[in-house]
Parts: C-alpha cells; sequence; structure tokens
C-alpha cells in the first residue's frame, strides 16, 4: 500500500543538537526527499543515532530547525515509523503487540487483526503470531518490529542499525523486509556502519563524521569516488583520527 | 477465648484487604511519579522512600485520632472494628507499594521510553502500558507490602484495641499471650504466622516465575 500522508520532504536546517556539555550534532543541514532510500553512515560515535532521533522526535535540536513539509504534530507522528536497533516488544503475544500500536494510531477496532495479519505474513511470521513476543529468536524479534512499522503504513521509515544485533541469516530476512518496504513506497532513512548493507539498499548515502554532513551523493558515486577525504578513508576500513 | 481459626482469618482478611487497596492506590500513584515529569518530583520520591519506613504505631495513633468519637471521622464509628484496621495497615502499606512500583516502572521506562514515544503512547496511556508489562515483577512490591501487613502489631493494637472475638489478630493475641505468660500459644501462633507468610511468598514465586517462562 503505498502511503500517501505527503509529509515529506523533511528539511533540517544547521540544526545542533548537545549534551552534557558535549556537541554530538554540529550544524547539519539537508533535505530529506521522498523517493530514493537514504542511507545514514558513519563510524560509531559519529552522531547517527542522535540525528535519526533528531529526525523522528525523539530528541529536540538545541539550536537549528527541523521541519516538514505538512504542518501538525499529530499528522507528521502518523506519517513515521521507527524501527531501534534492538526491538522492544511488549509482554504480549506478537500479534498483540501490533493491534497495540495499531490501537495507538487510532485504527478502527473491525481493521487491526485484518491488517496486522498482513504485516505478520508480510515479514513471514504469520505462523508465530499468537506465541509471546518475547520469547521469540532476536531476528524474529526485529522482524516482528518491521511487521509493527509495517502495519501502520508509514511514508517515512527510520531504521537505527535494524541489525547490528543479528546473524547474518537474520540481517538477510531484514534487508528483504526492508525492500519490500522501499518497494511499497515508503521513504528508507536508515543509519549503519555495515558498507555492503548501504551498497544493497541505499541509493544515496549520507556521510556523518564528528557530527556533521561530511558528504552527500548517490550510493554508486560515494563508494567509487568518494568526495571527502574522510570518506575515503571510511570505506577503505581506516579512521581519520587513528 | 475464640478458636485459632478465626484470629487466623480475621488476620488475613484484614491484611489481605489493606493490601488490596494500598495495590489499587499504590500501583498507578508509584506509575505515575515514575513517568511523569512535575516540579517536587525528586522531594516525593525521597518522601515516599522515606515513608516505606513509617512506625506502625504512629500511624495507628495518628488513624486512632481521625477515628476516636471527638476525630474528623469520629461519627463514622469505626474505631475498634475490622475497617479501622485495614484503613490503618492501608496506610502503612500504601508508601512500600507506591515505592517499590515506582522504582520498577522508572527502570522499565528506560528501556521502552523510546518505542513507546515512538508509537505514540504518552502520560496515562504508557504508565498503564508499563504497569502491565512488567505486572509479574509488580507482584514483589505487592508481596512486600503484605508481608509488612501481616507481621505489624503497632498499628492495629491501637485502633483495633485486640477485642476478643472482634478485632483479635495473631500479631495481637501473641502480644498479649506473652505478656500473659502463655508462651506455648504465643509461639504455636508464630510459627502458624511464620508459616502463612512463606506459604504466600512461594505461591506467587511459583506464580511469577511460570508466567515469566510463559511470556518472557
Amino acid at each position: 500500500m503505498s502511503a500517501t500522508h505527503g509529509i515529506l520532504p523533511l528539511a533540517l536546517r544547521e540544526v545542533r543538537f548537545s549534551a552534557g556539555g558535549r556537541s554530538i550534532i554540529d550544524g547539519i543541514s539537508a533535505e530529506i526527499a521522498p523517493g530514493p532510500a537514504t542511507i545514514i553512515l558513519g563510524a560509531n560515535g559519529a552522531g547517527k543515532s542522535v540525528l535519526m532521533r533528531l529526525m523522528h522526535g525523539l530528541l529536540q535540536p538545541t539550536s537549528g530547525r527541523i521541519s516538514w513539509h505538512l504542518p501538525g504534530e499529530e499528522r507528521v507522528r502518523r506519517g513515521q515509523a521507527m524501527v531501534f536497533q534492538r526491538p522492544v516488544l511488549l509482554r504480549r503475544s506478537a500479534l498483540a503487540n501490533i493491534l497495540y500500536a495499531l490501537d495507538l494510531a487510532r485504527v478502527p477496532a473491525a481493521e487491526r487483526e485484518r491488517q496486522a495479519m498482513d504485516a505478520l505474513r508480510e515479514v513471514g511470521l504469520a505462523d508465530v503470531a499468537h506465541r509471546p513476543a518475547r520469547v521469540l529468536s532476536g531476528g524474529e524479534q526485529q522482524r516482528l518490529a518491521l511487521a509493527r512499522a509495517w502495519a501502520l503504513h508509514p511514508e517515512v521509515l527510520f531504521l537505527d542499525e535494524p541489525t547490528a544485533n543479528l546473524d547474518p541469516g537474520a540481517a538477510r530476512e531484514i534487508e528483504n523486509v526492508i525492500k519490500a518496504f522501499d518497494a511499497s513506497g515508503t521513504k528508507i532513512v536508515m543509519s549503519t556502519h555495515n558498507l555492503g548493507q548501504a551498497r544493497r539498499l541505499g541509493d544515496e548515502v549520507l556521510f556523518i563524521h564528528q557530527g556533521r554532513l561530511a558528504e552527500r551523493a548517490p550510493v554508486e558515486v560515494f563508494f567509487r569516488q568518494p568526495a571527502s577525504a574522510e570518506a575515503a578513508a571510511f570505506i577503505k576500513g581506516e579512521t581519520p583520527w587513528a | 477465648m475464640h478458636t485459632l481459626g478465626e484470629i487466623v482469618l480475621l488476620s488475613l482478611a484484614v491484611s489481605l484487604s489493606a493490601v488490596l487497596f494500598a495495590a489499587l492506590i499504590g500501583l498507578p500513584l508509584g506509575a505515575a511519579i515514575a513517568v511523569g515529569r512535575f516540579p517536587g518530583r525528586r522531594a516525593l520520591i525521597v518522601l515516599l522512600n522515606a515513608l516505606m519506613g513509617l512506625p506502625p504505631v504512629v500511624v495507628g495513633l495518628l488513624v486512632y485520632l481521625l477515628l476516636s468519637r471527638a476525630g474528623p471521622l469520629g461519627e463514622l464509628g469505626l474505631l475498634f472494628t475490622p475497617p479501622a484496621m485495614v484503613v490503618a495497615q492501608t496506610i502503612l502499606v500504601l508508601p512500600i507499594i507506591a515505592a517499590l512500583c515506582r522504582q520498577s516502572v522508572e527502570d522499565a521506562w528506560v528501556e521502552y521510553e523510546e518505542q513507546l514515544r515512538s508509537l505514540g503512547a504518552h502520560g496515562l496511556r504508557a504508565a498503564l502500558t508499563l504497569v502491565w508489562d512488567i505486572r509479574f515483577s509488580l507482584v514483589t512490591a505487592v508481596l512486600a507490602g503484605l508481608g509488612r501487613a501481616l507481621a505489624e502489631v503497632g498499628a492495629v493494637i491501637i485502633v483495633g484495641g485486640n477485642i476478643d472475638g472482634v478485632t483479635r489478630v495473631m500479631t495481637t493475641t501473641i502480644a498479649l499471650e506473652t505478656s500473659k505468660g502463655d508462651l506455648p500459644l504465643a509461639l504455636s501462633l508464630g510459627f502458624i504466622l511464620i508459616a502463612l507468610v512463606i506459604l504466600l511468598n512461594a505461591a506467587a514465586h511459583l506464580i511469577k516465575e511460570a508466567a515469566q517462562r510463559r511470556y518472557g
């Protein structure tokens, strides 16, 4: 189902964020447009996760502005979903976890069950719908988190290193679901430090280095001919500050 | 003197009622303090933690003053009745359940906050979701309250009066029989009391374990 909320593009203007006197995001300006899957790439501690949380609205910038194309807090919130590195699932069945999210999104009760089952089928978890979510395997839990997002039909899906804690097999399954999201028209914004994953899933790369946007380029260009020295070093598997 | 059975049953009835009321008030209160952000929150948490050690005799005295003939609630005629004992024990147990619940919910909030906010759960809805999700851990808070209620003597003896066949419970009987010199009776009641507390805790622990295996 294609999303037609129309909250994109998302504009960041001179966004800064600091915590405990330490600057984490140091003046990032960018526009996130509908269409290409955006990969936020960078080393650990570069500020990727914080940037995602700022965009999703979980954190407020210390200065600068983050604005969506459409005003209206409620509509903007419902136009997006986020999948975290470690899925947080409630102590109830897999199905009930999705029903809970649909209830919060004010989906009419009569439609919730069908939407939730559709989402579980999409990620291949229909047969464990009635199992408690917390006893599923790590990969299944992350797929359930994706199904929960899928059921909400977001216009934008934020993914914060969604496969960082998973083995390669489980990570592949997650990547397949993300590809399905992308194909369905959902805008993907994903942070990762995994170059292979960035190549497989991304259309464009935002390379973050020490809280700044060091480079933005289409995926092929970025990997073939990085413009910044930091990005070139990162791709080579080196770190410029080491 | 009335039968041992009646004394044991009255003890259980009074303390279980008190814990029920204290849980009904204390669990939502603890969760609200855990999730809420308001001025004076830290002072309230310190106060709540301090009140866990409320001396039973002082609670008994305060409830006595409230319920005595000349007191503000004297017209209810509750003094020296089991309901008065329930009121006193509820006050005694409430801070324990609320404070322990606050701590558990706050720990859970650290884990759940971003996800719940991302899904659009705020305030009361988020608090209730948390309480329900950690319900098996909260059993411990309620049990701590029950242990306190069953074991205390100071509050019930003041507001109940230790009237034979009306307000005499296990702890007050033990106190009375010890002072009268009937040590075997006092001691056997003491063993019954300890056995009851162990039994209730064991049952609750088994339920909690089974539930955690089932729900993760």
